[in-house]
């Protein structure tokens, strides 16, 4: 088990004919996810030869809709790389076909669309993740995104994170220290995006195969005080933060869309204080997520467990 | 982006919100002839840089008449102002905004910020006009009202008169101010703003309501589809490596400390500042040379940092996914050469391709010191700079 995505996961590329989407369809295919087609208006009917490493060629079939590629191969979640200003049309184009899982990787989507998708999928089955996020992994099983697959290995702490590469960072620190991981989650940086902490949290929660959690935030909000909180009153298993932008100053946009501090709220010391509050241990920097993590699980008997490798 | 209040009250203006007559200055005489040519008995020359609190620094004078325009005009225009958001290095004005004066019988405020937690553009209301929301928010929480807007309808009527009732609106005015909050939304919807202010809302003896004040701040995502936005961007308010760096598409921030950071990744940079700060450092910047970086764009980066003569040592930290490790250590190798690398640079590399990159790296013959992980690297670059 895992969370969003595993082995069975059969996934669509929108905008699988850019040059972005399709070096990471191919990563995708060399990781071993089952990707299944894309989908780019106009060139439906073709086909694109993705080459591997091995030196065998996959066809993927490219569809005019989502709904036509979904008709044909059954894809139960699409990945977007389409760019910014035709990125939202694509979530719903996606929401509209009933996939079960969609995951937005464009970054500089305008904020108003994001609030158009965010009230047009109200009611749907569809769960979003991102956008401006690094995506998915269940390691072993299914690759969707940006993220250097072979940093990860197998195992059962889940990760979920606002940014990319601190995420990166987890993993390799967690995978350096023998400890694998169940999935792991980029929600992304945006202020108004598909998932919230605590959906993956809630996630992690009910997958018997993770055991303990790394939730790394950010200035910005306050959805890591409502994730702590919400830690605090249900979660069964361990979690361990870590929150950037200790030394960021206010009012200024550091990078992400949504990590800014803005009149006086959303620093990273609230958070911390928070996080810390509601008994989640926070890293003190960014290079011990692993280690604080260790620490954790020996305290409570389960780093043995957690050990894969 | 930011921009000024005169050019904000131009576009709210354009969408119907009531705002008083003014005129923009770049000199004195200009004041004078934007006084003259207003024809009202007072005017109010108001400083125009990207900061709040200009009042209180000395940056907003009323004139009487055209002597004291002429007098108000040549003290601020060149003047540093120092207010609680220009930091303490202050701001140079020079711009003006004159304009016409009118007769306040109360002062409310009105905002439009996105609601991170609905996910929906909500509107803001309270009594206590000319104070700063975040003051009230603390102080007294109960005076700001709140209204959760539905983007598959827009900002309604009912919505707006009951924020106005809310805060004490004269009823013979309530319309008027209703009028104004759904002008105030159809522009922040239309131009992608991401923050509007409206600090204080008046109204006035002869029975207006308007805005005396006008702060917009825009979506930079969605700048694309408003080029008349884009033509409103003051360069002089802007940092000049900041300028440079959104040239190349790179994201950079100018901090105070001595020790310039390059960084892949927003979270991944922010946490290298916090790690610096952490081990007794202090960072110069914050720097995202993105995911798809170009040994072009590393060799730009590169340049902006040393371009700042603060800086006495230089972190580069690369968590490589789709960006290749032996393309950072070309950047870095490439960069170093062509500027002459006399501080020192601590690297710390990590992910794909990461044996080519340090193998680079240690053949350049380039004085670079190697560092294992994130603090190793943090801790070596704060002890050089030392």
């Amino acid at each position: 088990m895992s969370i969003l995505v595993g082995k069975n996961t059969k996934v669509i590329t929108q905008g699988i004919t850019g040059a972005t989407g399709l070096f990471h369809a191919k990563g995708a295919l060399e990781y071993g996810t089952q990707m299944v087609g894309g989908v780019t208006p106009g060139k439906g009917g073709t086909n694109v030869d993705i080459t591997l490493e091995n030196g065998s060629v996959v066809s993927l079939p490219v569809f005019n809709t989502v709904v036509d590629a979904v008709a044909k191969t059954g894809a139960t979640a699409s990945v977007i790389y389409v760019p910014p200003a035709f990125a939202a049309d694509s979530i719903m184009e996606a929401v509209d076909a009933e996939l079960d899982l969609v995951i937005c990787i464009t970054e500089g989507i305008p904020v108003i669309d994001m609030i158009k998708v965010k009230r047009y999928m109200e009611g749907r089955k569809t769960r979003l993740i991102g956008p401006n996020c690094p995506g998915v992994i269940t390691p072993g099983e299914c690759k969707i995104g940006i993220m250097p697959g072979y940093i990860h290995t197998k195992g059962h702490v889940g990760v979920v994170s606002r940014s990319g590469t601190l995420t990166y960072e987890a993993v390799h620190q967690l995978t350096t220290r023998g400890i694998g991981q169940s999935s792991a989650v980029g929600i992304g940086g945006d202020p108004v995006k598909g998932s919230e902490f605590i959906d993956i949290l809630s996630m992690f929660n009910d997958d018997p195969d993770t055991y303990a959690v790394i939730m790394i935030g950010e200035i910005g909000g306050s959805a890591e005080e409502e994730a702590a909180e919400w830690v605090k009153a249900n979660m069964t298993k361990p979690v361990v933060g870590f929150i950037g932008g200790a030394t960021a100053p206010p009012g200024k946009r550091m990078g992400h869309a949504g990590a800014i501090i803005s009149g006086g709220k959303g620093t990273a010391a609230e958070k911390i204080a928070t996080l810390e509050k509601c008994g989640i241990r926070v890293s003190p920097t960014p290079s011990e997520m692993g280690s604080t993590l260790v620490g954790v699980l020996e305290e409570r008997g389960m780093l043995e467990k957690c050990k894969t490798h | 982006m930011n921009i000024h209040e005169y050019q904000g009250k131009q576009v709210l203006k354009q969408y119907g919100v009531a705002v008083p007559e003014g005129k923009v200055a770049f000199s004195v005489d200009e004041a004078v002839e934007a006084a003259k040519s207003l024809g009202t008995p007072v005017v109010v020359v108001k400083a125009q840089i990207h900061a709040g609190g200009r009042g209180k620094a000395g940056g907003v004078k009323v004139a009487k008449n055209l002597d004291e325009v002429r007098e108000y005009a040549s003290q601020i225009l060149g003047k540093v102002l120092v207010t609680h958001q220009t930091g303490p290095e202050g701001k140079e004005v020079k711009r003006l905004l004159v304009e016409q004066g009118c007769d306040i019988k109360k002062e409310y405020y009105i905002g439009l910020v996105v609601d991170r937690v609905t996910g929906r553009i909500v509107m803001m209301a309270s009594e206590e006009g000319g104070t700063e929301i975040e003051e009230v928010a603390e102080h007294s929480p109960e005076k700001i009202f709140k209204e959760v807007i539905d983007p598959a309808v827009g900002l309604q009527a009912f919505q707006a008169k009951k924020l106005a009732y809310a805060i004490n609106i004269p009823n013979e005015l309530v319309n008027k101010a209703a009028k104004f909050m759904l002008s105030l939304y159809s522009a922040f919807v239309d131009k992608d703003c991401s923050i509007a202010e409206i600090n204080p809302l008046v109204v006035t003896g002869d029975g207006n309501v308007m805005a005396l004040d006008a702060k917009l701040n825009f979506d930079s995502n969605a700048l694309y589809r408003h080029k008349d936005i884009l033509e409103l961007r003051d360069l002089e308010e802007e940092d000049e490596k900041e300028i440079q760096a959104s040239k190349f598409d790179l994201s950079y921030i100018a901090l105070d400390g001595n020790i310039g950071c390059m960084v892949n990744g927003a979270g991944l940079a922010m946490a290298t500042m916090d790690i610096i700060k952490y081990y007794g450092g202090d960072p110069a910047n914050f720097l995202d040379v993105g995911g798809g970086a170009t040994k072009e764009k590393v060799t730009e980066a590169f340049k902006i940092i040393l371009s700042d003569e603060k800086v006495k040592g230089i972190f580069v930290n690369i968590f490589g996914g789709i960006m290749k490790c032996d393309i950072i250590a070309d950047g870095v190798i490439s960069a170093a050469r062509e500027l002459g690398l006399d501080r020192p640079l601590v690297v710390r590399l990590e992910g794909t391709n990461v044996e080519l990159g340090k193998k680079m790296l240690n053949e350049s013959g380039l004085n670079i010191v190697a560092a294992d992980s994130m603090a190793d690297g943090a801790q070596k670059i704060v002890a050089l700079v030392k």
